[in-house]
């Protein structure tokens, strides 16, 4: 051993540390990725390596390579080595590497609870300091719950270097355990008021945080807040605050209004830029929530408004880009006082910085009117013009369309102006946004019926014009545009004064090299076109027009009907058909206008992009109730279709509802209002709604839009098309203007009159333009019975929204924290466990009062005795809880949820995965379960002796514990082996000091000694099979010890010792001797435990052992110093040795038919409990699963760490249990049958 | 809330990277160049805001970054933070590292990625800003560093062994020596 150490280390030598590795990399720039891989192979031989000291220089290599994108997650476990290493240095890399490559789903994490523990609760407070830091970085829900209670107690640490880490590292605590919340609430609000300025700003840090996702909770704490506001001088808490109360005001107006003082006074006085703007910002948000009712805040608005002018005019840019953030939150609520700044933001249009061009883009958006919409615009194509760069154009153009569209198009008053802007907008080169332009395109045009003709005539000029779009730039997203114009034209070819040109156009072999669906669009709607021709010439007696056409369309659309693209070459051979045999029915002059129109006959509307999500469920349908009968839970392999379904849903979520084939559309609803007329059930929509379904002979029921005939449809050349729009508008309102002022001068006593307009007197505001089309926005058509809007649903996995929790209601019992049992001296400062300690206390007064008499020990002795007392008695009451639970979970897992109510959530849950873990068992080494002797009391002082009788209940409370901690380490710890013992012999002075918490199910400790000095509570010793997995090697057992000091003295110098016997030895430090004991590295101050580890190594596994060991410690008081010793048994039973180890039902036939095991058996008498039970325990007790059931019958399996096979087979009938083992080692089973037989004679 | 806090210079190669929500190493790059292309092309005297960055954050989360000789520190942040505050805490940070190192420079940065990291913890904790007083950090750090001095730190190791060869006659000699030093003086060479 002291050999391959040293080797290790001269190896260790020549290794490269981390500069190395860095040079390194510097000089292979060429062949990086080569020599990078041959550096991680040298670090895995050094991971191979026993010395720390190697392993933690190959895991720092390893953090510098995971930067780098190496994947490095393989070497996990060996960074756990390096996290427990005891030497800080070590320590801190590996809980460096953890937190850079550790997340939910690294399984290692589980196995690093205890360590973590240790650490947080080590002397050093750096250990903790570096712990807190790493955890906080991969937290997982099991680690949150069960390191909460750890935690919480660091929240109140003497350094307040440990306390603010704690404090800050509760909220990802919350985060993932939101069940810890109400517990620690109360001590985190206390830390809000600590003396140390760092952990106050971090207790603000915490509750802002909290506070911003759910505010309504943390209302309650407002005055407390306010008073930190007005006292608090350090700015970081500061602004926390005065951002929480931003959260806060639109909850609680009457806060805003106390706010709005202090605030002011603060951004009078400040001279932080960053307070400054946190304050304007705030009271920005409270003027919002006051907005509905208060008028009288406009000095406030101006004051704000008049501080962010200066913040934009300032040259930092910095403070230029906050200001018009800043100012954008105004605009909303007061839109006016921001307007007044148009200059100033349009001005911030011409910066040459990007992200302040944006900003000032998105207030140009809350600040259009009627009135200056089209100079914005106007502004905006320029710039559009100037703009280098794509993304910064391409903003423009989503920002140009985004303005002019919103609210349903309010503020555009001449519709002309926005078609042609929206052509213009199609010379832009290389934008990505042609989809955005057509379906714009067709939305005006659909939906404002007044402006068809003119949008078909621009749409046909765009048409003629294609190859300017298409030109040499194909892929680009433009010729979308083309999608809109080819449609547009068809669908309202009645328009077109040139159909037939347009119809050459459209079929032009150019188009041939369009994408797929905009050809399809093409042939379809040139089939529309051809239609409205023959329509035209009908009645003619000239039809060379028709001929023409029909030639034409049988010339051209061969091209087509050869199409790679399916859609275009279905369409085009139909039509095609179709048109050969018009042109037939032409040569014998049979009219057929008629009919070719028919085809296309009916009129489109939009529809709502949520009218789907809207239809009403009608009554009785319940959309959750299975059709067919379930499936089966065991072949649940539904997982996969599941996520390929919400993989896929985004996809349809958002259904680009321009594009969607508004002839399919049209000719679904024809069906289905076929359906519905047919159909004596269906209730008819209401008469709004009835609209929406006029058939084509309706059409005229639809209010037609008056066309203003004072605006051309043609424009003089010169200008661009816009710009001619905005001049003609100009001249149109100042007309309307004298209009109207004459009017009103003749006609001051009449009503008003004139073309159904309305027009208000006065001077003119934004509202008097009247829009020059009277125009009817087609409303989006929905479902009859809409339901209401259901808009702002939140994320449901938004982990915030589990932390939406009430904390102003008392804590309940259940509602405690799951607390270690060697925690319970810290526990007692817990103000949330006083009181019911205080509960307890008074109504077990007599016994009190007993137990007193004989107390000969100081009053401080006695109190401390008393709170165990209490203890016990509130364990009392959750035994009984627990062990109902317990049973019922054994059988039905998926019951459990049910009882959470009643019982501490944590049990429930832990018992849960404890049942899934064993039967999904993993092929991992599993945890072994340990048995345990009960610790034989041995009263050997005489005033114990009054607490005799109570012993046998204490036993059977001690086994229910251990099935509690089972559960628990077999849910923790994969990895690890358990092994246990108790043996409470020398000096108890009382039975009830044994006992453990009430709460914590989580314990894994049972006593092993103790005097009146000092107390050891031993874990059910993890085993650590050996960490390159073999079995087959002799294997580890670490020990765990819990050393309290009970005496108000200070103890130090402990030594622990074991008498070896042949087949375990502990494992000692190199260099000493096989009698040596080992020093326990650290002291204990009074009322302070500890833990420390030691290792086992065991031979033969067969037989039980134990094993005889002494402490020695030093006992100082202020003037002495006294040698005293402590003796314990270590009992190691065979079952411990066990590893729950799943086995199917073919390999465990296997096994038996195999012969090679050699079989034994038991009975058990009297036995009186149900089966499940039966079996949970001999699960639990003696690490076995359920490899089959069958009624009352079922056989179970088991392995050893060396590998041995442990077959049971256990029928019960009546209260007799026979159990039928075979084992290849016929010594172990004899053993592991008597364990389990005295199991269940102590029940 | 703090999202990720990249370092990286200004070709983009990243000095140190801690991100508060897990990314796959293959993502965090990606972010890395993302964020590199986005603030790379930005002058020097526009403003240290930055919104987008497809990969990392959403709506919510901002980009706010200084420029400092060849370095970039970017701290990729949420609505919770205040901006110019975050720009502060950067200023602290760096001021932090130019006392830890004593005139910080990128070579600090590359060759001492680990301490960078421990100064790093004691400012930001899980996302969350732990401490903003530059004395405090500096004091903390400097304990631990001691502490970790008396440990004999992480090349104690080396020359305790080198002492145990001295002493001791091993009759075999170490087989795989990896003389991978050598190359750093003769970068022409390919490595043995």
């Amino acid at each position: 051993m002291a050999l391959k150490i040293v080797k290790g280390s001269i190896d260790r030598m020549f290794d490269k540390n981390l500069q190395d590795l860095v040079r390194g990399i510097r000089n292979h720039k060429e062949d990086e990725a080569k020599y990078i891989s041959t550096c991680i192979d040298e670090i895995k031989q050094e991971l191979k390596q026993d010395n720390i000291a190697v392993k933690a220089n190959a895991v720092c290599k390893l953090t510098y390579l995971q930067m780098l994108g190496y994947d490095v997650s393989w070497a996990a476990f060996n960074i756990v080595e390096v996290m427990s290493s005891s030497k800080f240095t070590y320590k801190r890399i590996g809980y460096l590497a953890a937190s850079q490559c550790f997340h939910e789903s690294t399984d290692v994490i589980m196995l690093t609870t205890n360590q973590i523990r240790k650490d947080l609760s080590s002397p050093n407070q750096y250990d903790t300091g570096v712990a807190l830091t790493g955890l906080s970085c991969f937290v997982t829900p099991d680690l949150a719950r069960d390191l909460a209670n750890d935690i919480m107690t660091l929240m109140s640490h003497t350094k307040p270097y440990i306390r603010k880490k704690a404090v800050l590292i509760m909220y990802k605590v919350f985060l993932k355990y939101p069940e810890s919340l109400r517990p620690a609430f109360p001590r985190l609000k206390e830390k809000l008021e600590d003396p140390d300025p760092g952990v106050q700003s971090a207790a603000v840090n915490v509750i802002c945080e909290l506070a911003r996702r759910n505010p309504k909770n943390y209302l309650s704490l407002a005055p407390l807040f306010f008073k930190l506001m007005t006292s608090s001088t350090n700015n970081w808490v500061l602004i926390k605050i005065i951002k929480l109360f931003g959260a806060l005001t639109p909850l609680e107006p009457r806060l805003g209004k106390k706010l709005i003082e202090p605030l002011t006074n603060l951004i009078h006085s400040t001279s932080a830029m960053s307070l400054l703007y946190e304050c304007v910002n705030t009271v920005i948000a409270v003027l919002i929530s006051l907005s509905s009712g208060m008028p009288n805040h406009s000095a406030s608005i101006q004051l704000c408004v008049q501080k962010l002018r200066i913040l934009i005019e300032d040259s930092d840019q910095n403070l230029k880009y906050l200001g018009l953030l800043a100012m954008s939150k105004i605009l909303k609520t007061h839109p006016k006082s921001v307007q007044s700044h148009k200059d100033l933001i349009l001005q911030c249009l011409d910066d040459k910085d990007e992200s302040i061009r944006l900003r000032a883009l998105d207030l140009l958006y809350g600040m259009v009117s009627k009135k200056n919409l089209m100079e914005i615009v106007k502004k905006l194509m320029l710039h559009v013009d100037k703009a280098e760069g794509t993304t910064y154009r391409d903003e423009l153009l989503t920002k140009i369309i985004d303005i002019c569209s919103q609210s349903n198009y309010q503020y555009i008053t001449n519709f002309e102006w926005y078609i042609s802007i929206l052509v213009e907008l199609t010379r832009l080169e290389g934008t990505r946004h042609g989809h955005l332009i057509a379906s714009q395109m067709l939305d005006v045009a659909i939906r404002v019926k007044a402006i068809r003709a003119f949008a078909v005539a621009q749409m046909a000029t765009l048409l003629d014009n294609a190859h300017l779009l298409t030109g040499n730039t194909q892929r680009n997203g433009i010729c979308e545009v083309l999608y809109a114009a080819a449609w547009i034209c068809g669908e309202f070819s009645e328009h077109l004064e040139n159909p037939m040109q347009t119809l050459e156009a459209m079929l032009r072999p150019k188009v041939a090299t369009l994408p797929g669906h905009i050809q399809a669009v093409y042939v379809q709607n040139s089939a529309k076109l051809f239609a409205t021709v023959l329509k035209s010439q009908e009645g003619d007696t000239d039809s060379t027009t028709t001929q023409e056409a029909s030639q034409l369309m049988i010339d051209r659309l061969p091209l087509f009907v050869q199409s790679a693209n399916l859609e275009v070459q279905e369409r085009a051979s139909c039509i095609l058909q179709l048109v050969k045999y018009i042109q037939k029915l032409q040569q014998k002059d049979v009219e057929v206008a008629e009919e070719v129109c028919a085809l296309f006959a009916g009129e489109l509307n939009p529809v709502a992009p949520k009218a789907q999500k809207k239809v009403p469920v009608p009554e009785g349908l319940d959309l959750d109730a299975w059709i067919n009968e379930p499936p089966s839970e065991s072949e649940s392999e539904d997982e996969q279709p599941k996520a390929i379904f919400t993989k896929e849903e985004p996809k349809h979520s958002r259904p680009r509802h321009t594009e969607v084939d508004e002839k399919e559309l049209a000719r679904r609803r024809e069906a289905r209002k076929q359906e519905q007329a047919n159909n004596p059930f269906y209730i008819k929509a209401s008469p709004s709604s009835q609209k929406v379904y006029q058939d084509t002979s309706g059409v005229e029921h639809i209010p037609v839009v008056q066309i203003d005939l004072s605006v051309p449809l043609k424009v003089p050349g010169g200008l661009p098309m816009s710009d001619q729009y905005v001049k003609l508008e100009e001249e149109r309102r100042q007309k309307v203007r004298a209009e109207k002022k004459k009017k009103e001068k003749k006609k001051r006593k009449e009503k008003r009159s004139g073309r159904g307009r309305k027009h208000d007197s006065g001077p003119e505001s934004e509202e008097d333009i009247a829009p020059a089309h009277m125009v009817d926005i087609v409303t989006e058509e929905m479902p009859e019975n809409a339901l209401p809007s259901d808009d702002d649903e939140r994320d449901p996995s938004d982990p915030h929204k589990a932390l939406d929790i009430d904390l102003d209601k008392p804590l309940a019992d259940n509602e405690k924290l799951p607390v270690r049992s060697h925690r319970a001296v810290e526990a007692q400062k817990s103000p949330v466990e006083d009181g019911e300690r205080e509960n307890a206390a008074s109504q077990e007064p007599k016994k009190k009062s007993s137990k007193d008499k004989k107390e000969k020990k100081k009053d401080k002795d006695r109190d401390r005795k008393k709170s165990k007392e209490e203890k016990k008695k509130k364990k009392h009451k959750h035994e009984e809880k627990e062990e109902d639970l317990l049973g019922g979970q054994m059988e039905e897992p998926v019951v459990q949820s049910e009882e959470t109510s009643e019982v501490a959530a944590l049990p429930t849950s832990s018992s849960a995965e404890e049942v899934a873990t064993v039967a999904a068992a993993e092929a991992a080494p599993a945890p072994g379960a340990p048995s345990v002797t009960a610790p034989d009391s041995e009263p050997d002082e005489p005033k114990d002796t009054e607490m005799e009788p109570k012993s046998s209940k204490h036993k059977k409370k001690k086994q229910k514990k251990e099935k509690e901690d089972k559960e628990k380490k077999k849910k923790k710890h994969h990895h690890h082996h358990r092994h246990s013992d108790a043996g409470g012999e020398e000096s108890v002075q009382n039975g009830t000091v044994e006992e453990e918490e009430p709460l914590p199910p989580m314990s894994n400790y049972c006593l092993l000694a103790e005097n009146s000095y000092i107390k050891m509570m031993k874990e059910d010793a993890d085993e650590v099979c050996d960490i390159q997995g073999n079995l087959q090697d002799g294997s580890q057992v670490v020990v765990s010890v819990i050393f309290e000091n009970k005496c108000e003295s200070f103890l130090k110098s402990m030594e622990f010792n074991v008498l070896d016997s042949l087949n375990s030895k502990l494992q000692r430090p190199e260099g000493s001797g096989p009698h040596d004991g080992l020093v326990v590295p650290f002291q204990l101050p009074p009322g302070v435990s500890n833990e420390a580890r030691f290792v086992f190594t065991v031979q033969s596994i067969v037989m039980p052992q134990k094993l005889k060991g002494t402490l020695t410690f030093i006992v100082k008081n202020e003037d002495s110093s006294t040698h005293e010793k402590l003796d314990f048994k270590l009992h190691f039973t065979c079952t411990s040795y066990l590893i729950t180890t799943p086995c199917y039902s073919d390999a465990f036939a296997k096994l038996l038919e195999s012969g090679d095991l050699k079989s034994s058996s038991i009975r058990l008498e009297g036995v009186n409990m149900p089966f499940h039970h039966l079996l949970a325990r001999i699960c639990f007790h003696h690490h076995f699963s359920v490899v089959e059931r069958i009624d009352s019958c079922a056989s179970m399996y088991s392995r050893s760490i060396q590998g041995h096979h442990v077959c049971l087979l256990v029928k019960t009938s009546a209260q007799t249990v026979s159990i039928d083992a075979k084992c290849d080692e016929p010594t172990l089973l004899g053993n592991v049958l008597d364990e389990i037989k005295q199991t269940f004679s102590q029940c | 809330m703090i999202k990720a806090i990249l370092i990286f210079n200004n070709h983009g190669k990243p000095r140190l990277i801690r991100f508060y929500q897990y990314f796959a190493e293959d993502m965090q790059q990606q972010i890395i160049r993302e964020t590199f292309h986005l603030v790379s092309k930005r002058d020097d005297n526009v403003c240290n805001f930055l919104e987008g960055g497809s990969l990392i954050g959403g709506s919510d989360y901002k980009l706010i970054y200084r420029h400092y000789a060849t370095l970039y520190f970017v701290f990729c942040v949420d609505s919770s933070e205040s901006e110019l505050g975050i720009l502060d805490l950067i200023q602290v940070f760096v001021e932090t590292l130019d006392k830890c190192f004593e005139n910080v420079c990128e070579l600090d940065l590359i060759f001492h990625m680990d301490k960078v990291h421990y100064i790093l913890q004691e400012v930001v904790m899980g996302g969350m800003v732990l401490e903003t007083n530059m004395n405090e950090i500096v004091a903390q750090v400097e304990v631990q560093n001691r502490l970790e001095k008396s440990e004999g730190g992480l090349s104690a190791a080396p020359a305790r062994a080198v002492s145990a060869v001295k002493n001791m006659n091993l009759p075999e000699i170490p087989r795989n020596i990896n003389i991978g030093d050598i190359n750093i003086k003769v970068p022409s060479l390919s490595p043995f």
